[in-house]
C-alpha cells in the first residue's frame, strides 16, 4: 500500500486493509445489512430533521428518565446483535455433525460465542438493568433527578462507547476468541496476538467506567435524596434491590477493572501476571475475575427481583407479603455473593475442604432466594390477581427460575459439579436463571413502566404473544441442553462426531426460532402500541392502580418529576395517599432548580472510543493525542461553573394546568 | 427535611400532609458521600493489586528479590515527602476554613511540590530498577511491584494535575462553595493516597527488605 | 451409600426421564466407573432433596395464580394481609432444613469423592486392599491432543487411553500449553490440566468397553477435536494392549516430543515405546526444550532468596510462551477471515512489550544474597545445556528436587496462600 512500511506502521499501527473482512461472505453480508440499515436510519433522521431534536432533547440530556430510556434502547439494539449470534451458534451446532463441518469454521465460531456472552451480559443485561433503575428509582423515592445528573449522562455514553467498540470489531479486525471471560494463557499475548482480546479489554474497560460511576450515582441518590418521611424500611422493594445492586457494582467492578488492567499489562507491557513464564500464574486471573463475576450475577438478578416484587403486589391488589424479610433476604444475598466465587472452578482441584466451603455458602444463598419466592407466592394468596402482561412474565419467572435455581444448587455440590461443569447442563442452568430471571424481569419491568415513560400502554395482545413465545421458546431451546449435559456434552464445541446428539440440537435450534418470534412480537407490541397510542393512552398517570410514588405524577412525568416533593407516611406511599384521600396540589407552585444539559458526556465518550481504537491497533500517536484530549477536555469542563438553572414558575404552572385539564376531561 | 417529615407524621391524625410546600427545588446531592464511595471503590483496585503482590511477591523467577533491589533510605525519603504533603494539605484546608485565599494557595503549592518530589523519587527508582534488568517483565514479583507502586504513582500524578487545576480555579474565582467542595474532595483523595502509601511502604518495602 | 438404595433411587429418578427419551445415552447418569456412579447418585439424591421444596412451590404458584385470579369472586380478598410471623418462620426454615441436609451431604461427599483422595473401593462392596495394584497414568494436555504416559511400562500414547477393569487408576495431570480439563464422562468427573502445575485424579472403570474422553474446557481453535477413546479392558486385554503399544510404538525422546508437541488437531492415536525417563517431569517443569530452567528448580532458587546478580540468563531460560510458535493453527491468524495466519510480523504483535535487550550495565549498590546457596548463574546455564540429551542430568530428573510432592505448584497452593 505504502512503499514505506515503517511510515505506514507509524501512522496506522497494525491496522491494514486486511483488517476489513472482505473475504468472509457472512461478515460481508452482515456488514452490508448493518450499513444499509444504519444508513437508512441516519438518512431518515436527517430527512425528518431530527438531529437537533435528538442532540438537545436526548443525547445531551441529564434527565434521568431520558437516560434510562436510552439505556434500554441500547439494550434492545444489542439484544438483536447478541441474539443473532445465538441463532448462528444454534444453527452451527444443529448441522455440524460427522462429515458436515457446518458453516462456521472454529475461528469464526469461537468469536461468536465470545461475543454472544460479552454482549448479552455487558451490553444487554447491564444497560437494561441500569436503564430501568435510572428511570424508576428517582421517581420511586420522590426525587427530581439523581445526585449527579451529568455523571449519569457520561455513564450512559461510556456504556454506549463500549458497545460501539464491540460492534466495530465485527467489521474492523476481529473479536476475542477466548470465551466471555477471556481466561489466560489463551487470552495472553502468546496465544492471542491479534486485536480480538484488545477489543474485548478496551470495550469492557470503557463501559466499566460508566457502570462504576452510575453505581456510585445511584447509591448516593438512594441514600441522600429520598422524599421526606421515606425511611430505609419504607423504601419500595425495587429501590431496595437497586441500592443493593449498586453497592455490589461499586464493590465488584473495581476488581474487574483491576484484573483487566493486569491482563492489559501482560499484553502491552509484557509483564508476567497471567503468563506461564517467570512466576506468573493464569489461575490468579480465574480467581480474580470470578470475584467480580459472581457478584455480577446478583447485580443482574436483584433488580429483576425488585421488579417482580412491585409487579406481584400491584397486580394482586395487595401489599407485598413479608416486606421486612424481603429486604433482609436482599441484603443477605448481597453479602453472600462475595463468598461463593470459587464454585465456578471446583474442578481446579482446590481440595475438599475449600470446595465444600464454597459449595455450602452457595447453597445458603438459596435460602433467602427461596424466602423471596415464598413472599411473592403469599402476596398472590388472598389477592385479586389481574393477568396483565407484567404479571404473566412474573408467573412465568416463578416457574422457570425455581427450576433454574434448583439446577444451580445441584451445580453447587462439588462432586456433582465435577461431571456437570463446562457441560451444556451448566449452559442450560445459567440461561435458565438469566433468561428466566433477569430477562423476564426486565420485560415485566418494561411493560409495567412503559406507560409511565411514554404515556400509553404497550399493546397487550402482542405482549402476550411475546410472553408465550419466549416461555415455550426458552424451554424448547434449553431443556435439550440439560439432557445433552447429562449425556456428557460440553460447551463451546463447534463440531460433533456422535450423530445421536443431533436431534437435541435441532430441537434447541427450533426453540431459538420460537424465541426469535418472541423478540419480534415484543417489538410488534411497541410498534402497534405507538399506532394505537390514543386508544392505549394513560391520562391518570396511574394505569395499573399502582402503589408507589412514581404513579403519583403524570405519564410521562414532567422534567422535574414532582412539582412538590412528596411526603411519605407508610410503605406503598402512593397507595397510602390514595387511601387517605390525597388531593393533587393545584396552586402554590414555585420555580424549580434543575441541572443543565451538556454535551460533555458524548464528547468524552467519543474521545474514549478513539483512544481505545488507537490502543487496539497500536496507533500510538492517536492514542496519546486522544488521551491528552480527554484530560484536557475534562479540565476545561471543570471550568464551567454554570451548570444549573431554574424552571420558571410559569412553565411549572402551565405544565401542571395542562395535566389538570387532561384529568378533568376524562373525569378522573 | 427531617423536621418537615416529623411534623407531617405528627399530623397524621387529622389532615396528613402529602407534599412539601415550602421547599427550594433540587436537593443537594451529597458530592462528598459520592466521592467517598468512589475512593472506596478505588481502594478495592488497590486491594486487588495488594493481593497480587501477596501471591506473586515471592515469585522471583530466579531473579532479584526485594532485599536485592530496594534502597530503604530512598524510600523513607519519598515517604516523608508524601506524609509532609498530607500535612501541608491539611494546613491548606485550615486556611480555606478561615477564608484566606492567598494562604490556601500557598499551602496547596507546597503540597504540590512535595507531591512532585515524591514522584521524582519514584521515577528515579523505576528508572534505576529497569536499568538493572529488574523491570516489570523480569518476574511476576516485579510485575506486581511495578503495578502496585506504579498505580499509586499514577494516582499521585493525577492528584498533582488536579491540584494545579484547582489552584487556578481558586485563584480565578476565590473560595466559592463549588471550589471549597472540590478542595474537600481532593483533600480526601490526597489523604487516601497517603494511607495507601503507608500500606505499600510497610507491606512491600519494609517487609520485603526485612524478610 | 448402599447399592440397594442407589439403584432404587436411580430407577426412581430415571422413570420419567426414560419415558421422555427412549434410548438416548445419558452417560453422566449411567456411567461405567465407580467414581462417576457415586457422582451420579449424588445428583439424584440432591435433586430429590430439592424437589421436596421445589414441587410444592411450583404447584402453589399455579394454584394461587388460578385460585386468586381477578375473575374469581369466590376467593377471599384480603388486601391488607401482608404479615404472618408463623408463615415467615416457615418460609425461612423450610429451605434452611433442606440446605442443612444438602450441606451435610455436600461436606461428606466432597471429601469422599475428592479427586486427590486415593480410592477406598473399587466398586460397591469391593474395598481397596493393600494388595490392590494401582495403574499410574501421567496425562499431558497438548494443543490439541492428549498424551498419556504409563511410567510403569515405559510407554506413552497420543489420544488413546486404556486401563484394566477394576484396577484403581491414579492420574497425574498437567498441560504443556493451555489450561483445559480432562474428562471421561463414563469414568469420573473432570479436572483441570494447567501448565506448570499438576493435578491428581483417582478413578476406576468397572465395565469393559470403549468410552469417549475429551477436553472439556475451551482452549482454542482445535478444542472441538481434542478427543480420545478410553478403553476399559480386562487384564489380558490390557496386557495385550501394552504389548501392542510396545511393538508398534516409536521411541519418544525430548527431540521427538518437541515435534509432537507442536499444535495439531484431529490426531489419530499414536504409540510410543522407549520413553525417555523424566520426560513427564520435564513437561511439568516446562523445561523439555534445551536450555530451559525447570519450574521446580526456579521455585527452589526462589525459596532460597532468588538471584541477586547476573540473573539475565535465567530470564531467557524461563520464557516459554513463544509468540511465533502457534502460527498457522488459528492462534497466529489475526482477523476473522479464513486462515491467512501470520500475515503480521511477529514483532508487531508486542511492540510495546518492552522486551528490548536490557542494559549490559553491572548492577550497582546491590548486595548479593549471602546466605542463600543459590546456584551461581554460570552453573545454571551449563546445567541447562547439559540437560539436553544427557541422561540423568536432565532438569527435573533425579537430582532436581522431587517436584510432584514438594515443589510443583499444585493449584491448591494458590488457594491456600
Amino acid at each position: 500500500m505504502f512503499g514505506n512500511t515503517d511510515l505506514q506502521q507509524l501512522v496506522f499501527g497494525r491496522l491494514t486493509l486486511d483488517a476489513i473482512p472482505l473475504h468472509d461472505p457472512i461478515l460481508l453480508v452482515t456488514f452490508v445489512v448493518v450499513a444499509l440499515g444504519g444508513g437508512a436510519l441516519l438518512a431518515a433522521i436527517t430527512y425528518f430533521r431530527l438531529w437537533g431534536y435528538l442532540w438537545t432533547e436526548w443525547f445531551t440530556s441529564v434527565d434521568h428518565k431520558k437516560i434510562g430510556i436510552m439505556y434500554i434502547v441500547l439494550a434492545l439494539i444489542m439484544l438483536m446483535r447478541g441474539f443473532a449470534d445465538a441463532l448462528m451458534m444454534r444453527a452451527q451446532q444443529a448441522m455440524a455433525f460427522g462429515a458436515n463441518e457446518g458453516y462456521l469454521p472454529p475461528h469464526h465460531y469461537d468469536q461468536i460465542f465470545t461475543a454472544h456472552g460479552v454482549i448479552m451480559i455487558f451490553f444487554v443485561a447491564m444497560p437494561f438493568v441500569t436503564g430501568l433503575m435510572n428511570f424508576v428509582v428517582p421517581l420511586q423515592i420522590g426525587a427530581r433527578d439523581v445526585s449527579f445528573p451529568f455523571l449519569n449522562n457520561f455513564s450512559f455514553w461510556m456504556t454506549a462507547a463500549g458497545a460501539v467498540m464491540v460492534m466495530m470489531s465485527l467489521f474492523v479486525g476481529e473479536f476475542a476468541r477466548t470465551g466471555w471471560l477471556a481466561f489466560p494463557p489463551l487470552s495472553g499475548p502468546a496465544y492471542s496476538p491479534g486485536v480480538g482480546v484488545d477489543y474485548y479489554i478496551w470495550a469492557l474497560q470503557i463501559a466499566g467506567v460508566g457502570t462504576l460511576l452510575s453505581g456510585i450515582n445511584l447509591v448516593v441518590t438512594i441514600v441522600k435524596m429520598r422524599a421526606p418521611g421515606m425511611s430505609m424500611m419504607k423504601m419500595p422493594v425495587f429501590t431496595w434491590t437497586s441500592l443493593c445492586t449498586n453497592v455490589l457494582i461499586v464493590a465488584a467492578f473495581p476488581v474487574l477493572t483491576a484484573v483487566l488492567t493486569l491482563l492489559m499489562l501482560d499484553r502491552y507491557v509484557g509483564t508476567n501476571f497471567f503468563s506461564n513464564d517467570l512466576g506468573g500464574n493464569p489461575m490468579m486471573y480465574v480467581n480474580l475475575i470470578w470475584i467480580w463475576g459472581h457478584p455480577e450475577v446478583y447485580i443482574l438478578i436483584l433488580p429483576a427481583f425488585g421488579v417482580f416484587s412491585e409487579v406481584v403486589s400491584t397486580f394482586s391488589g395487595k401489599r407485598l407479603f413479608g416486606y421486612a424479610s424481603m429486604v433482609y433476604a436482599t441484603v443477605v444475598i448481597t453479602i453472600l455473593s462475595y463468598l461463593v466465587w470459587l464454585h465456578h472452578f471446583f474442578t481446579m482441584g482446590s481440595g475438599a475442604s475449600v470446595n465444600s466451603f464454597f459449595g455450602i455458602t452457595t447453597m445458603i444463598i438459596s435460602i433467602p432466594t427461596g424466602a423471596k419466592i415464598f413472599n411473592w407466592l403469599f402476596t398472590m394468596y388472598r389477592g385479586r390477581v389481574r393477568f396483565e402482561v407484567p404479571m404473566l412474565w412474573t408467573v412465568g419467572f416463578m416457574f422457570t427460575f425455581t427450576i433454574g435455581g434448583m439446577t444451580g444448587v445441584l451445580l453447587a455440590v462439588p462432586p456433582a459439579d465435577f461431571v456437570l461443569h463446562n457441560s451444556l447442563f451448566l449452559v442450560a442452568h445459567f440461561h435458565n436463571v438469566i433468561i428466566g430471571g433477569v430477562l423476564f424481569g426486565m420485560f415485566a419491568g418494561t411493560v409495567y413502566w412503559f406507560p409511565k415513560a411514554f404515556g400509553f400502554k404497550l399493546d397487550p395482545f402482542w405482549g402476550k404473544v411475546s410472553f408465550w413465545f419466549w416461555l415455550t421458546g426458552f424451554w424448547f431451546a434449553f431443556a435439550p441442553l440439560y439432557v445433552l449435559g447429562l449425556m456428557g456434552v460440553t460447551r463451546r464445541v463447534q463440531h460433533f462426531e456422535d450423530p445421536s446428539l443431533q436431534i437435541w440440537f435441532v430441537i434447541a435450534a427450533f426453540g431459538a426460532v420460537l424465541v426469535l418470534c418472541g423478540i419480534l412480537a415484543f417489538l410488534a407490541s411497541i410498534v402497534v402500541a405507538f399506532m394505537k397510542r390514543e386508544e392505549l393512552k394513560d391520562v391518570t398517570g396511574d394505569p395499573w392502580n399502582g402503589r408507589t410514588l412514581e404513579w403519583a405524577t403524570a405519564s410521562p412525568p414532567p422534567a422535574y418529576n414532582f412539582a412538590f416533593s412528596p411526603i411519605v407516611h407508610d410503605n406503598d406511599a402512593f397507595s397510602d395517599m390514595k387511601k387517605r384521600g390525597y388531593k393533587r396540589p393545584l396552586e402554590g407552585f414555585r420555580a424549580i432548580h434543575m441541572p443543565k444539559n451538556t454535551g460533555a458526556g458524548v464528547i468524552l465518550a467519543a474521545l474514549s472510543v478513539i483512544c481505545g481504537f488507537a490502543m487496539i491497533w497500536y496507533i500510538w500517536w492517536l492514542a496519546a493525542l486522544s488521551f491528552v484530549a480527554i484530560i484536557g477536555y475534562t479540565i476545561a469542563h471543570s471550568f464551567n461553573y454554570d451548570r444549573d438553572f431554574h424552571i420558571p414558575v410559569e412553565d411549572v404552572v402551565a405544565e401542571e394546568d395542562r395535566r389538570t385539564r387532561a384529568l378533568m376531561a376524562t373525569g378522573a | 427535611m427531617a423536621n418537615a417529615s416529623h411534623a407531617a407524621l405528627a399530623g397524621t391524625e387529622e389532615e396528613p400532609r402529602f407534599y412539601v410546600a415550602e421547599e427550594e427545588g433540587h436537593a443537594e446531592g451529597g458530592t462528598l458521600l459520592g466521592f467517598w464511595i468512589y475512593l472506596m471503590s478505588d481502594c478495592l483496585i488497590f486491594a486487588v493489586l495488594f493481593a497480587c503482590y501477596g501471591v506473586y511477591g515471592r515469585s522471583f523467577a530466579a531473579g532479584p528479590t526485594p532485599a536485592d533491589l530496594f534502597d530503604l533510605r530512598l524510600i523513607a525519603f519519598a515517604t516523608a515527602m508524601l506524609l509532609f504533603s498530607s500535612i501541608t494539605y491539611g494546613f491548606a484546608m485550615l486556611e480555606m476554613e478561615r477564608k484566606r485565599k492567598g494562604a490556601t494557595l500557598l499551602w496547596l503549592a507546597v503540597t504540590g511540590l512535595f507531591g512532585l518530589a515524591f514522584l521524582g523519587v519514584e521515577l528515579y527508582e523505576f528508572n534505576h530498577l529497569i536499568h538493572e534488568g529488574a523491570g516489570p517483565q523480569r518476574s511476576a514479583f516485579l510485575s506486581s511491584f511495578f503495578a502496585l507502586v506504579g498505580t499509586h504513582g499514577l494516582h499521585v500524578t493525577f492528584g498533582v494535575i488536579w491540584l494545579v487545576v484547582l489552584m487556578i480555579q481558586v485563584a480565578q474565582r476565590g473560595l466559592v462553595a463549588d471550589n471549597r467542595r472540590r478542595l474537600m474532595c481532593l483533600s480526601m483523595f490526597w489523604h487516601f493516597l497517603d494511607v495507601i502509601w503507608i500500606g505499600v511502604f510497610s507491606y512491600v518495602y519494609l517487609l520485603g527488605v526485612l524478610q | 451409600m448402599a447399592v440397594l438404595r442407589r439403584t432404587r433411587l436411580r430407577a426412581l429418578a430415571m422413570l420419567p426421564l426414560l419415558a421422555l427419551m427412549g434410548g438416548c445415552n445419558l452417560v453422566v447418569m449411567n456411567p461405567s466407573g465407580d467414581v462417576a456412579a457415586q457422582q451420579s447418585d449424588l445428583i439424584v439424591v440432591s435433586t430429590l432433596l430439592m424437589l421436596i421444596i421445589i414441587v410444592p412451590v411450583i404447584a402453589a404458584t399455579f394454584w394461587f395464580a388460578y385460585r386468586y385470579r381477578a375473575s374469581n369472586a369466590q376467593a377471599k380478598y384480603d388486601p391488607d394481609w401482608h404479615h404472618s410471623t408463623g408463615l415467615e418462620v416457615l418460609i425461612w426454615t423450610a429451605p434452611l432444613m433442606i440446605i442443612i441436609a444438602l450441606g451435610a451431604v455436600t461436606w461428606i461427599s466432597t471429601h469422599l469423592l475428592d479427586p486427590y483422595r486415593p480410592l477406598g473401593r473399587i466398586a460397591p462392596g469391593q474395598p481397596v486392599t493393600p494388595e490392590t495394584q494401582t495403574l499410574k497414568v501421567e496425562v499431558v494436555a497438548l494443543d490439541w491432543k492428549w498424551m498419556f504416559f504409563y511410567p510403569d511400562y515405559g510407554i506413552a500414547t497420543i489420544n488413546e487411553l486404556a486401563a484394566p477393569v477394576d484396577m484403581p487408576i491414579e492420574f497425574k495431570l498437567t498441560s504443556a500449553a493451555q489450561m483445559t480439563a480432562f474428562y471421561v464422562p463414563a469414568l469420573a468427573g473432570m479436572i483441570y490440566t494447567m501448565p506448570g502445575m499438576e493435578t491428581t485424579l483417582h478413578a476406576v472403570i468397572n465395565e469393559d468397553g470403549v468410552y469417549d474422553g475429551l477436553a472439556s474446557h475451551y482452549n482454542g481453535p482445535g478444542f472441538s477435536r481434542m478427543r480420545f477413546k478410553f478403553h476399559g479392558l480386562d487384564q489380558a486385554g490390557f496386557d495385550g494392549w501394552v504389548q501392542k503399544v510396545k511393538a508398534q510404538g516409536e521411541p519418544l525422546t525430548r527431540e521427538s516430543y518437541l515435534e509432537v508437541e507442536k499444535p495439531s488437531e484431529g490426531n489419530p492415536p499414536r504409540y510410543f515405546n522407549l520413553v525417555e525417563p523424566g520426560l513427564y517431569q520435564a513437561i511439568l517443569g516446562m523445561c523439555v526444550e534445551p536450555g530451559k530452567m525447570c519450574m521446580q528448580e526456579m521455585m527452589a532458587i526462589d525459596a532460597q532468596g532468588g538471584v541477586a546478580e547476573n540473573h539475565e540468563a535465567n530470564r531467557e531460560r524461563l520464557v516459554h510462551d513463544r509468540t511465533g510458535s502457534h502460527e498457522g493453527f488459528g492462534y497466529g491468524s489475526n482477523y476473522g477471515g479464513g486462515g491467512h495466519g501470520g500475515s503480521e510480523a511477529p514483532g508487531a504483535t508486542t511492540p510495546a512489550s518492552g522486551r528490548e535487550s536490557r542494559s549490559e550495565e553491572q548492577p550497582e549498590g546491590m548486595t548479593p544474597d549471602e546466605n542463600g546457596p543459590a546456584p551461581a548463574p554460570g552453573e545454571n546455564i551449563q546445567d541447562g545445556h547439559a540437560g539436553h540429551g544427557a541422561e540423568g542430568t536432565a532438569p527435573g530428573a533425579p537430582g532436581a528436587p522431587p517436584p510432584a510432592e514438594s515443589g510443583s505448584a499444585a493449584p491448591a497452593q494458590l488457594n491456600q496462600q
